[in-house]
């Protein structure tokens, strides 16, 4: 070996692979401003499709005189659901096994439901048409506090549903009523409160947010008479998902529908469902015989496609008198809005609400949730969190903090008493989960270390002192957060969407020159997959990160996946193309063995290619197996280096992490400042610490504005009063506090890497760290439970109701 | 059912062509409009004139096209101010800075003018929207728009500021406290631009401040309050108090200044200038807060902007 052979670590080094801090090569186009979203698609002869809305959250549809719309220039057509029931798409199915009215059929049920579509020669013009619609409608008394929804004399909405006692997940218990789910022991659980020393009951809420993506949805519909074919440009995070569906609704043959998702401006759940807007764009645009593009705007995103949350969480814990929890109870009461149009898994309604035992090590457990309907749109999507685990993680990590106050403990030392063991591990919870893998107090323990907890609490001392002298007005707040989530859906034996069990793919083909093509059923929204995935190839196969092209969301192309959303794509994808890349590497090592005349048992890997076993000299790379694929494969075998994986995973992943606020309140004024915010996240095997470090910042400031003001509220009478930027909480940079991350690294140990997952973390772990800030600061001045969101003048309100202002 | 203000902002009173039915409308695509760039004010004020009620001058267009999105206004023509030379700089005359209409509000904060002779200017526009707003925003539009929430008006008010207003019946003079008459409703006339803003000079060594609570960036002020004062050894000798967005016009606190003359801002004259601004504010609720909260913070901000005042004054 002569000076210029590259020393191992240089190889290593050359290849960018898993762990390296790989910069996103998806970069270089978006801060171009040269991304491909579906805005940008236009087709000759397309046309604009927009909604008419109703103005009423519950109201008869009397009439809609669209007489003068026609007459508009540009105008060409206005579709109602009288058009859509010609082709029966006057409704459509929802993920969660309910049907939803396309275009209003009879009633509308939310304020701004779709009324009618107004389709015309752009943008403009539609406006105008809309205006110009003249709809007939014969108010009906609104239900808008979920709390009413089963009184005896509630409003029936659903008149669709008359007679039906039961529905997709069993019966229904009044005409409201959607659904009852029930996990864990009953009687167990109601013994060991009976035998409690200390008990807990607190109705913790999680209000109704949006995950507002900067890119709304929206989609491109263009139908060839010709050859029978609809092509759909849409913002999917599901685009194989959204193929099936709309073949089976609209009767298409699934090979003549091409659904494209292409650059998408962020997700976090909005982009899961099928929304009106798709399948009134499809039929406008067979009804035209033009391509016809819907674009929602600001105002329809935030109050017509998909909210998230709105869980009402009555929570109690059982424990001793030394703190050791014997048990959890909670009913929740879970706000669907007009239709349940949940995207979970189709056989959990409540998601994976049963996370909710946590991090700690519950002997029983007990869970009911009622999900009713109330005049307010649906939704209820993963806004950034596998199914309903933010709403569960909220909701025990703000239990445990009520615990710690009522047992005058420090709720870190409480979380540590009751923590699973890492000798537990694989853990199975009281609610029915495995958790696969844990070190929960070394990972509590690095936190209050590196924060200096114990001396941060002393400061909080002090400063409550120096409160009750009356020297300061400010309070401060420690708000600790242990989060465990389960990611990765899911294994097929309990995970399917619509009977579509809830798998990922990847789909690899390497070419004569070393270099090769990635394609995978999942669809980054921002996550950054082309650079990601390319790099567990890399690794996997000792090809250049560089060299791999990532290719994600053309159902044409891309083998059949389930998408991106519930932080799935590592733990499932990410496994796919390590499966495919390892079937690459098998293949490949008959073709070295070959070539380099050994059997292939005498082959060690060596970073890039394959080494005879005490001959270090004979060695052939990755790069040269991959030219010798296509002109000397051994006799017998197909030429080409290419491989598929479907993977099911045997388990969900449970990523976990141990976060800290801390929070100073004007209890004059309300205004919070957080002077300091660290979250250590345990994702498992670390893919790209820079990605990691993006997606920690980005997941804690979405669980900021949640916490702190993100709201999507109704006033009593049905109005949506944040429709926009303006009222519903978006923070900019200024707001935004300075993000501290740490980690620790706790391999799964059924997943081919060892990686969990990590897109989501931060907004489930986060917004109990910041509600704990804000109650552990007022807890000295008697409250046990403030509900979110915590913005300035609910701080206020609760300083006063405290007695701290006049 | 009154439709909600999608911008969660109360709909424009004098907002004159409301869309067609006036009822629900939720868009965010303005209606078709024509355009006009005179080239003089004389241009401009004939084009209004003409055009009457459906044309509406346009300056940095950072209030008026927001609601034309939302068609909550619809004008038919619009008359661009920008292509008139003269509408823009500030300059000193005597005792007055006098502000072109069409002077952007990053015009106001690149000015060492504006930075030695009324800094409080300065230090309000900072806390208006953002760099991008204040880039296009402009201060005629800002004072001119006769919305409650701007920061503009009740800072001039507090100046003793007065604007020159020039229509088909010539020029005038009217001060900025007699301008506002209701939200979105001015002493503005069909016809008339405001051309320019004369501000008095405040004496050499005033304090002032400007507080400004607000939800974010970019956001209208909860409740803001504006100070200017003189001190006479430990005590305030004048003092003006202006308050933003407490009222549906901005306000000059008269009964809290007089509260603080003549004290050395000890607690109880605080406390006394507090509530009498509280008295006269009647704010909105909304998710900026309930009615109580709006005022409760309103007295805050002229509490602590009493205090920087005097602690500035030199
Ligand atoms: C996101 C955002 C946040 C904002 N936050 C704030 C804030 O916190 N505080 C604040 O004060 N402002 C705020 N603004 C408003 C901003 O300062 C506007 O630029 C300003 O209010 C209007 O000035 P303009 O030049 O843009 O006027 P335009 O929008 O062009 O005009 C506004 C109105 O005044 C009329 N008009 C304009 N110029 C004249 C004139 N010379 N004579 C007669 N009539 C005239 C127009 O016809 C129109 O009716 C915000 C704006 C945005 C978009």
């Amino acid at each position: 070996m002569n000076d210029m052979t590259p020393t191992r670590e240089q190889r290593t080094a050359a290849l960018e692979g898993m762990g390296c801090k790989r910069k996103r090569v998806e970069d270089i186009r978006f801060t171009q401003g040269k991304g491909n979203y579906v805005d940008d698609v236009k087709l000759p002869g397309m046309l604009h499709g927009d909604f008419v809305r109703s103005p009423h959250p519950h109201a008869r549809v009397k009439k809609i005189d669209d007489s003068e719309a026609l007459k508009v220039p540009g105008v060409l057509a206005v579709i109602t659901a009288e058009t859509l029931k010609t082709v029966n798409l006057a409704w459509m199915p929802t993920l969660a096994g309910d049907v939803q009215m396309v275009l209003a059929d009879g009633k509308v049920l939310f304020q701004n439901q779709e009324v009618a579509f107004v389709v015309a020669t752009d943008r403009y013009a539609a406006d105008d048409g809309i205006n110009k619609v003249v709809v007939e409608y014969e108010p009906l008394p609104p239900l808008i506090d979920p709390f009413k929804s089963m009184d005896a004399d509630a409003p029936v909405l659903r008149e669709d549903l008359a007679g039906k006692t039961s529905g997709a997940h069993g019966p229904r218990k009044h005409h409201n009523h959607i659904f009852e789910w029930t996990v864990g022991d009953k009687e167990l659980t109601d013994a060991a409160f009976k035998k409690a020393e200390v008990t807990i009951k607190e109705m913790i809420s999680y209000h109704r947010t949006h995950p507002s993506p900067l890119e709304t949805c929206q989609c491109v519909c263009s139908f060839d008479k010709i050859k029978g074919e609809l092509t759909i440009y849409g913002t999917f995070q599901a685009p194989h998902v959204i193929r099936t569906v709309v073949s089976l609704i609209a009767k298409l043959p699934e090979q003549k529908i091409h659904v494209i998702a292409p650059d998408i401006g962020g997700g976090f759940g909005n982009k899961v469902g099928a929304y009106p807007g798709y399948i009134c764009a499809a039929v406008a645009s067979i009804v035209t015989g033009k391509p016809v593009k819907w674009v929602e705007d600001r105002i329809e995103n935030l109050t017509a496609t998909s909210f998230a949350r709105d869980y009402h969480m009555t929570t109690e814990i059982a424990a001793t008198k030394d703190g050791k929890v014997t048990g959890l109870r909670v009913h929740v009461l879970a706000d669907h809005g007009a239709f349940d149009a949940c995207a979970d898994p189709s056989k959990w309604p409540a998601g994976f609400f049963n996370i909710v035992t946590g991090s700690y090590d519950f002997p029983t457990a007990h869970l009911a949730v009622d999900g009713v309907y109330t005049n307010k749109a649906p939704g209820g999507v993963a806004y950034r969190c596998s199914f309903r685990v933010t709403e569960a993680a909220y909701c025990i990590e703000r239990a445990m903090d009520i615990l710690a106050q009522k047992l005058n403990m420090d709720p870190a030392e409480l979380r540590l008493k009751n923590f699973i063991k890492s000798e537990q591990f694989p853990y199975h919870s009281a609610l029915g989960w495995e958790y696969d893998s844990g070190d929960y107090h070394t990972a509590m323990r690095k936190m209050m270390e590196t924060t200096g907890y114990a001396a941060l609490r002393k400061e909080q001392a002090e400063k409550r002192a120096a409160f009750a002298r009356g020297e300061t007005r400010e309070i401060m707040g420690l708000g600790v957060s242990f989060f465990t989530e389960i990611v990765g859906a899911g294994p097929s034996k309990n995970c399917d969407i619509l009977g579509i069990a809830m798998f990922d793919s990847c789909e690899i083909r390497m070419h004569p020159t070393g270099a090769g093509i990635a394609r995978m059923g999942t669809k980054s929204q921002g996550q950054g997959h082309e650079t990601t995935w390319a790099q567990i190839i890399a690794t996997e196969i000792g090809i250049p990160a560089d060299n791999i092209q990532v290719e994600e969301g053309n159902t044409d192309t891309a083998p059949y996946g389930l998408g991106t959303y519930g932080s799935r794509s590592t733990p499932v994808a990410g496994a796919a193309i390590a499966m495919a890349a390892r079937k690459i590497k098998a293949k490949a090592q008959m073709i070295a063995a070959y070539k380099l005349e050994v059997h292939e048992d005498d082959l060690e890997w060596d970073i890039d290619g394959f080494r005879v076993k005490g001959l270090p000299e004979k060695f052939m790379s990755m790069k040269d197996i991959c030219w010798a694929a296509y002109n000397s494969v051994p006799p017998g075998m197909e030429p080409g280096l290419e491989a598929v994986s479907y993977y099911d995973p045997p388990n969900m992943t449970y990523p976990f992490g141990a976060y800290l606020c801390v929070m100073d309140i004007d209890v004059d004024t309300g205004v919070y400042k957080v002077r300091r915010f660290y979250a250590l996240d345990d994702c498992g095997t670390r893919i790209n610490p820079m990605i990691i470090e993006g997606q920690v910042h980005g997941g804690l400031t979405e669980a900021f504005a949640i916490a702190m003001g993100q709201e999507i509220r109704y006033d009593e009478t049905g109005n949506v009063v944040t429709g926009s930027f303006m009222d519903f909480f978006m923070p900019t940079a200024v707001e935004t506090p300075h993000w501290e991350t740490d980690f620790t690294v706790t391999p799964s140990p059924h997943h081919p890497i060892g990686a969990k997952g990590v897109g989501e973390s931060p907004n489930v772990g986060g917004v109990p760290a910041f509600s704990n800030a804000v109650n552990d600061a007022f807890s000295f001045l008697g409250s046990t439970h403030i509900q979110m969101p915590h913005d300035y003048w609910r701080n206020w309100k609760a300083a006063k109701e405290l007695g701290a202002v006049a | 059912m009154i439709a909600p203000s999608p911008a969660g902002r109360d709909r424009p009173a004098n907002v004159r062509a409301l869309s067609a039915k006036d009822e629900w409308e939720e868009t965010m695509i303005p209606g078709s409009f024509s355009y006009h760039r005179p080239a003089s004010v004389a241009d401009a004020v004939k084009l209004l004139s003409d055009l009457g009620e459906d044309a509406r001058p346009l300056a940095g267009g950072h209030s008026l096209v927001p609601m034309m999105k939302l068609r909550l206004a619809t004008p038919a023509h619009l008359v661009d101010l920008h292509g008139i030379a003269g509408l823009k700089g500030i300059r000193r005359d005597g005792n007055n800075l006098v502000i072109g209409a069409m002077t952007t509000q990053h015009d106001l904060l690149a000015s060492d003018e504006v930075g030695k002779s009324v800094p409080i200017l300065n230090e309000a526009a900072l806390l208006i929207a953002d760099p991008q707003v204040r880039y296009r925003g402009t201060i005629g539009g800002n004072v001119a728009n006769g919305d409650p929430g701007n920061d503009m008006p009740a800072l001039m008010m507090t100046l003793g500021a007065t604007y020159r207003l020039e229509g088909p019946g010539g020029a005038r003079e009217v001060a900025a406290a007699e301008f506002y008459q209701g939200a979105y409703f001015t002493a503005l006339e069909p016809g008339e631009i405001l051309t320019s803003i004369s501000v008095p000079v405040p004496p050499a060594g005033h304090g002032y401040a400007y507080e400004k609570l607000k939800r974010k960036v970019g956001d209208y002020a909860t409740a803001a309050a504006a100070v200017v004062l003189t001190m006479a050894g430990d005590k305030v000798a004048t003092c003006t108090i202006g308050l933003t967005n407490v009222h549906e016009t901005p306000l000059l606190a008269a009964d809290a200044a007089n509260a603080v003359i003549g004290t050395s801002l000890d607690a109880t004259s605080l406390k006394n200038a507090a509530a009498a601004a509280e008295a006269i504010m009647s704010p909105a609720a909304d998710a900026r807060g309930p009615v109580e909260y709006r005022k409760h913070v309103g007295g805050i901000m002229v509490t602590r902007a009493l205090q920087r005042a005097a602690a500035n004054t030199k």
